[in-house]
């Protein structure tokens, strides 16, 4: 499953990235962010409006908003 | 031993590193609570405890020394001693986040990794605390190799120790050369580096930012979050109204107070016209503008301040996605509602160049603070101010109206920019969405006081100097009986070429004259209009006469309108176009700028007149 279609408020890693759909300063930045493979994240909220875009994920103690796009190029695990 | 003489002060956005400039330096640098404040290096200068000065470079954040964007590019330049013209720090502080320790420790290590002088400001540790989060900072320092100190810039906590630090830094790395860190650590090592030390600082952790979540659910609703954004939008052009008001009032009571004192004492001599009608009526007419402005500036500083900021980008992002921008040009564009130079500075935060220059293109279509006094006056003139119901202003409405007319306007430019000259691929949205805070009353209220000076310093200036070079054009060659002054005077003379052009959209004489002036910047156009009719007045009254009600009586509503609608798209501001030259490194696009502002308000006013006429207004 990937991240943009995973449910909300549920603990999810990332099994997989995958970079070549992401531009490659926007890959550098979601790594900066630590949002690479094997990260703990949650959706804390779904956008605003019809495309249910952006994003805001929280990464540790830290919330960061994204768009769909890139939600989609990440596989995800649910974690117990 | 060498004297230290450069620090610089690195880090994540957002960590607080212009906080700890301005509590180290006296400096009063702009803080607020979004990541991207900082774009451009800022240096200071510090004291050691022993008196010596250490030159103290605030840079902007960064999350790695890979450098995305233009302003982390000067981070990096700075740091590795490649900015032209600025010696490499010597010391490096950095800055990290206390209650979002483990993201901050990435950069942090890459940065000990330099094997430099380097210390740690563990900042915010009061937020932190308040969070839950109870962190160990000798434990962080034997962890880093580093010392660690625990500050609090905002409240000055933690600098004493701090400064003493950067003052024993020196050498302190070269001490233990067994501690040198391992070259070529990969981003997954680092971070997992990061998650250890964080563990191993942290002494204990609570459920964290409950009051954070709570506050996003509510800001962030799909369904309530736009019109929250959009409510607190539409209260801020309200308040802009219906709190100046009285203060307003006073203020140009005063200006003709004033007036009517110069008259009766200073005899009637070319230097009193010169001060009634050129300084007093010209430069005062803008100043009794100040409420407007600083009402509008407490609203963005607060915004800004609390961390509200971001979360507008969050909400505005899906709808700057359909013209082909990201809710990352949001922010350089809000900015712009204050001045398009900031606001067109702040783009360098974005990294997509195509995207910036978009950003950079529209950002003039933002109403900034210098339109307010035109509105204002044209808007008290011909609009009456009575109630629409609900309690809701009709002529707060119609300003709303005019922001909403430009923010529509910047929307169909950037569609178009991003489909023509500025085409490129989807920009995408990545954000750090910061904590909510508290704004600090001393912080707002100096924030305040810097715009107003700025603004009066604008008007004491470059206001001051153009209306009275204006006044000096409009009063010579003195007109033969008979004739008007204001056709005979060498400004008239110059206005009847530019009326030529205008005329056809409703424009008057002496609006084609005020249209000149106002290049320099659009605030001139109120306080040429101002000195045109004072020395233009049939008699002493008429010339201490408010603006407003001076054009009450000589415009019709249509010309009124289209006035309104001209400054609307104008790009009428020198700086504007001299910061985009600099941004853009060329006369390219500030040509483009200024060419296809001008064709939209061209457009724009002469719509305006022609429909109001057939209207029959």
């Amino acid at each position: 499953m990937t991240l943009d279609a995973f449910p909300s408020h549920r603990p999810a890693r990332i099994t997989a990235v995958d970079w070549s759909q992401l531009a490659p300063e926007e890959g550098m930045r979601l790594r900066a962010l630590g949002i690479d493979e094997g990260a703990m994240v949650e959706i804390a909220h779904r956008g605003v409006f019809a495309g249910k875009d952006p994003i805001a994920l929280t990464i540790g103690r830290m919330t960061v908003a994204l768009r769909r796009s890139h939600a989609r190029a990440m596989s995800v695990e649910a974690v117990q | 031993m060498s004297r230290i003489r450069t620090a610089a002060l690195v880090g994540n956005p957002n960590a607080g590193k212009s906080a700890l400039f301005n509590a180290l330096t006296g400096a009063r640098q702009k803080i607020a609570n979004y990541p991207g404040v900082t774009v451009e290096r800022h240096a200071g200068r510090m004291l050691l405890p022993s008196g010596e000065p250490v030159e103290l470079v605030d840079l902007p954040g960064s999350y790695g020394f890979d450098a995305t964007s233009p302003d982390e590019e000067v981070t990096r330049k700075v740091v590795f001693g490649e900015f032209p013209g600025e010696a490499q720090p010597e010391v490096l502080i950095v800055v990290i986040d206390a209650s979002n320790i483990e993201q901050h420790l990435v950069f942090a290590q890459e940065v000990i990794e330099l094997g430099r002088p380097t210390v740690v400001a563990l900042n915010m540790v009061d937020l932190a605390e308040r969070d839950g989060l109870v962190l160990d900072p000798t434990a962080l320092e034997q962890a880093l190799g580093v010392p660690v100190i625990s500050t609090v810039a905002v409240r000055r906590r933690g600098l004493t120790e701090l400064v003493q630090a950067i003052a024993d830094a020196e050498g302190r790395v070269e001490a233990d050369p067994e501690d040198h860190p391992r070259p070529h650590i990969t981003l997954p090592e680092r971070r997992l580096a990061a998650h250890n030390i964080a563990r191993g600082a942290i002494l204990s952790e609570t459920a964290q930012h409950r009051i954070h979540a709570k506050m996003d659910r509510l800001l962030l609703h799909p369904w309530f979050g736009p019109p929250i954004l959009f409510a607190l939008l539409f209260v801020m052009f309200q308040a802009v109204f219906a709190w100046a008001d009285p203060l307003g009032g006073m203020l140009e009571d005063a200006t003709t107070a004033l007036i009517d004192l110069a008259k009766e004492y200073l005899p009637a001599s070319f230097l009193r016209d010169l001060l009634t009608e050129g300084v007093l009526s010209g430069v005062g007419s803008v100043v009794v503008f100040l409420p407007q402005i600083v009402i509008l500036f407490a609203f963005i500083l607060i915004m800004e301040a609390t961390g509200y900021m971001a979360r507008a980008a969050f909400i505005m992002d899906r709808l700057m996605a359909y013209v082909g921008l990201s809710g990352r040009s949001f922010i350089p564009l809000l900015s712009s509602f204050a001045c398009a130079i900031p606001g067109i500075m702040a783009t360098r935060s974005i990294a997509d160049p195509k995207d910036r220059l978009t950003t950079i293109l529209i950002a003039p279509l933002m109403t900034c603070s210098a339109r307010l006094p035109v509105y204002a006056v044209i808007i008290g003139a011909f609009i009456p101010a009575r109630n629409v119901g609900w309690g809701v202003g009709l002529q707060g409405l119609v300003l709303f109206g005019l922001y909403v007319a430009g923010i529509i306007g910047a929307m169909a430019a950037a569609l178009v920019l991003r489909r023509s000259v500025t085409k490129g691929g989807a920009s995408g949205f990545i954000m750090e969405l910061p904590k909510y805070q508290l704004p600090r009353l001393s912080d707002l209220l100096l924030g305040l006081w810097q715009r107003a000076w700025i603004f009066l310093r604008r008007a004491g200036t470059i206001i001051f100097t153009v209306t009275v070079v204006l006044w000096l054009l409009l009063s010579f060659p003195k007109a033969p009986l008979g004739e008007s002054q204001l056709e005979y005077s060498v400004a008239g003379r110059l206005a009847s070429g530019v009326e030529v052009v205008v005329r056809p959209i409703g424009f008057n004489h002496e609006m084609a004259l005020a249209l000149i002036p106002a290049m320099a910047a659009r605030e001139v156009a109120v306080s040429a209009l101002a000195t045109t009719y004072a020395v233009d007045a049939p008699d002493e009254d008429a010339a201490a006469a408010a603006l407003g009600d001076t054009l009450a009586g000589r415009w019709t509503l249509p010309t009124a309108l289209a006035f309104l609608a001209w400054f609307v798209f104008a790009p009428q501001c020198l700086s504007t176009i001299a910061v985009t030259r600099r941004e853009t490194n060329g006369w390219k696009w500030p040509m483009f700028m200024l060419g296809y502002l001008f064709a939209m308000a061209y457009a724009a006013a002469g719509a305006t007149f022609w429909i109001a006429t057939a209207a029959g207004l």
